[in-house]
């Protein structure tokens, strides 16, 4: 079972969402395990519920919502530092300021 | 029960709202100035910027001009652009509308056009009259959009909106989703939804256009502020969006101003067809809500993890806040705490019910916060469609067709 602030969504997933802020060091029941949350997550945020190797598929709603481009440990905060889409890639402010021409 | 404005073409309206349009951006400001100075909610500033000619731009003007919330219609031209404004005014008078029409270069200038613009607003409000008669659900088309996504979305507002929309349609209502663009990675679950085999296929080529079109324009549909809020992805984006369609058939697929022939769950498919060309197929939230108004919607559903603040005079814009942070930070700007949900406050269902009592609510003419506020955001800008093929169309309606 995941803690109060860790969901599951779906049983195949191997991502859990963070639903009230987790701080770092922070003691996250997954699975019946524990483990030291390594940063700080928001809400709505991505938690790693297994580890996950570099390249792997992420599972949410039960469906692949992307890649692994890097290794994570379980417990670990999951988003664009370690993780990639398999569509569009993502831009944040900087990428898309610098990108003005097609 | 729901006391409907009825209009000549037998299409109820929730609303009798007069629409001030501008046919460029040169008349913006005197269009602007017209609404300023009457200042009542119920009269909405609308136009299109661009001085060359688009027949999508003029298809959803007329759409919006003869929508049934609206009672009546003034035009401001400046005199040189494209937009065929007599057009304009000749669709809105045979609609049975009060329409004018006043024209920059002949009015005599600025001060001249908004003086006779605030008293050709007066007159059309006052010719706005339509018979009041009573409205089913069954009559009732319903929009749905998110905007601000963040990682609640997917899990609170967003299939607490599906849960509202499989209730409207079980009762007969017509539903619209759309943003196609944030349907990539869904088309296959929803091609398993559609009525018909040959619409499975219009729905997976719909989702392949968007994913293309994005893919040429550089960027999809996803924001930074979408990633600050815990999406990673636009296919993760996607799955928590495609949630807001609940789980009933799908019906067909629509184009920005179709009408939706019966009542049912519809695609509104919101990618232009052809070569990319024009730029990003909805350089904002607002441009999809002026589609789905354009599509018939007599209101919409705006769910929101971020916390967006947008609304409409012509067709009410209900917020669904999805994020119980957001929820508590903007609550004035909020009809409804989704929010709830994720701290164990309420279930999934019972924010659905109140999802759908609040339609009936605001159907039946309590204003939405958003209308309270006064929000009146409008976009519209060049686009190129084709028409609808027969496949996306429901089997009885082709078959009257």
């Amino acid at each position: 079972m995941s803690g109060p602030k860790l969901i599951l969504l779906d049983p195949r997933d191997n991502v859990l969402v963070c639903t009230a802020p987790i701080a770092a060091g922070e003691a996250l029941p997954i699975d019946g395990a524990v483990v030291a949350a390594p940063e700080d997550v928001a809400v709505g945020h991505k938690v790693a519920r297994v580890d996950l190797a570099d390249g792997e598929k992420v599972l949410k709603y039960g469906a692949p919502i992307g890649s692994m481009k890097a290794a994570a440990a379980k417990g670990a905060w999951i988003h664009m530092h370690n993780m990639k889409s398999d569509y569009i890639p993502t831009h944040d402010r900087k990428t898309a300021s610098q990108s003005s021409t097609a | 029960m729901i006391e409907a404005y009825l209009r000549a073409d037998g299409r109820k309206g929730i609303r009798n709202v007069v629409a001030v349009a501008y046919l460029v951006e040169c008349a913006h400001h005197v269009a602007r100035r017209i609404v300023d100075k009457v200042d009542h909610p119920d009269v909405q500033l609308i136009g299109f910027p661009g001085c060359f000619p688009n027949a999508y731009a003029a298809k959803i003007m007329r759409a919006i001009a003869t929508h049934p919330n609206v009672g009546g219609m003034v035009i401001v031209s400046l005199g040189c652009e494209s937009f065929d404004r007599e057009g304009l005014r000749e669709a809105v008078l045979a609609s049975g509308r009060p329409a004018e029409l006043l024209v920059i270069q002949q009015e005599g200038g600025t001060r001249a056009t908004i003086d006779a613009g605030v008293a050709a607003v007066e007159r059309v409000r006052a010719a706005a009259e339509a018979p009041r008669v009573e409205m089913g659900i069954d009559e009732l088309i319903v929009g749905t959009i998110c905007g601000g996504s963040d990682g609640t979305s997917g899990i609170t507002a967003n299939p607490a909106v599906g849960r509202a929309f499989d209730r409207l349609v079980a009762e007969g209502a017509t539903c619209l989703f759309e943003e196609t663009g944030e349907l990539v990675g869904c088309e296959g679950v929803m091609a398993d939804r559609a009525v018909t085999p040959e619409l499975a296929r219009e729905i997976v080529a719909c989702v392949e256009k968007a994913e293309n079109y994005y893919r040429v324009m550089g960027f999809g549909s996803f924001a930074p502020g979408n990633a600050e809020g815990g999406l990673t992805t636009l296919e993760e984006k996607s799955m928590g969006a495609y949630s807001k369609s609940g789980a009933s058939p799908i019906s067909g697929i629509v184009k920005p101003g179709d009408l939706p022939p019966q009542g049912g769950l519809y695609l509104l498919d919101v990618v232009p067809d052809g070569e990319p060309r024009f730029g990003f197929p909805n350089i904002s939230d607002n441009a999809e809500i002026v589609e789905l108004i354009a599509c018939g919607a007599h209101l919409t559903l705006f769910t929101t993890g971020r916390g967006s603040v947008v609304g409409s005079a012509i067709a009410p814009v209900i917020k669904i806040c999805a994020n119980p942070e957001t929820a508590r930070r903007l609550k004035d700007d909020m009809d409804v705490n989704a929010g709830r949900i994720l701290e164990g406050e309420a279930t999934l269902e019972e924010v659905g019910d109140e999802i759908y009592r609040r339609v009936l609510e605001i159907a039946a003419g309590r204003r939405t916060v958003s209308e309270e506020l006064g929000h009146q955001e409008f976009i519209l800008t060049y686009k190129a469609f084709d028409p609808i093929g027969p496949d996306c169309l429901p089997l009885s309606a082709r078959t009257a067709a």
